[in-house]
């Protein structure tokens, strides 16, 4: 009963959370509400008994994700006003779509032919059960080839994202190490062969 | 007792938001991102639901490579992002018209 009454307490400031988010006028309104959305997230799959996920969810997303968000609203110097004049000429579709897409859902969930109870709980979990030691299991099982491709996934996007900003400025005064290192004594110095000349005279006063 | 049926229909209305923060927010790169940002915990909800009525492990197995890809991909937008903005001095997308796409 308390589980149900947390649930729908977080639930409703999850959506309210998420209406703050894409009606917000200021990006950074929006940004703060998204994490008070992973946030409530985060309390939700601690209820459904989804430990490591949750706490993840706040490592990863609250705690580098938004803050990554956050830093690029406020380094940017973003006109709001123009970008929201024609706030409402989409927003019909947009509700439209909406409804459209919770219909569907509602639909799929309310259907019963799917042999899916959806009126059921999850099963307890046995005592002793620990959550991170059966997803750690299962990862670096069955899922080894798979994380590997995360890592090198993740390199891939350090290297494009530093590339992708980094500037280089003209006419800044300098070292170049490597073309310092590489630099050889053909391109500095020529070697001219020639024969030897006699000074000519001077003539006598 | 929270049933799958709850989790589901959070879900739906969670990623319903957001297509239409999609709809809304259309001028505005950043807005954007944080609405994708936002579907994908929607559909994680969905994973981490099942995973857990059907008591397989693999789903949240699932939702931990798709917050890998999530923040890989949120990391290398947000670093175009810049880029665009100091070349155009602005993130509306209706200015991003160099293709005539």
């Amino acid at each position: 009963m308390l589980v149900t009454i947390l649930f729908y307490a977080f639930a409703t400031i999850l959506v309210v959370a998420g209406l703050g988010v894409i009606t917000s006028r200021n990006p950074v309104h929006a940004a703060l509400s998204l994490v008070l959305c992973f946030l409530t997230s985060a309390v939700l799959w601690m209820l459904i008994e989804a430990e490591f996920l949750a706490i993840v969810l706040v490592l990863v997303y609250v705690g580098a994700v938004m803050v990554l968000f956050l830093f690029v609203v406020m380094m940017l110097d973003i006109k709001v006003e123009e970008l929201k004049s024609g706030f409402t000429r989409y927003a019909w579709l947009g509700w439209l779509v909406t409804g459209l897409v919770i219909a569907e859902i509602v639909g799929v969930v309310v259907q019963r032919r799917l042999g899916l109870d959806v009126t059921r709980g999850a099963a307890p979990l046995p005592p002793g059960y620990s959550n991170a030691t059966e997803l750690g299991t299962a990862l670096f099982t069955r899922y080894a080839y798979a994380i590997e491709l995360a890592a090198v996934l993740l390199l891939v996007a350090i290297i494009a994202a530093i590339s992708l900003t980094l500037r280089h400025r003209r006419g800044l005064k300098l070292q170049d190490v490597s073309a310092q290192v590489a630099v050889r004594a053909e391109d500095r110095l020529r070697l001219v062969k020639m024969k030897a000349e006699q000074r000519p005279t001077e003539p006598k006063p | 007792m929270i049933t799958l049926g709850h989790m589901l229909t959070l879900s739906a209305v969670l990623f319903a938001l957001s297509v239409a923060g999609i709809f809304i927010n259309r001028r505005n790169v950043l807005l954007l991102l944080m609405c994708i940002e936002l579907l994908l915990l929607s559909a994680n909800f969905n994973f981490v639901a099942f995973s857990r009525y059907l008591g397989l492990v693999d789903g949240q197995v699932f939702v931990f490579f798709i917050l890998t890809v999530a923040a890989a991909e949120s990391a290398i937008g947000l670093a175009i992002l810049v880029v665009l903005f100091r070349e155009r001095r602005s993130i509306n997308v209706e200015d991003l018209n160099t293709l005539r796409g």
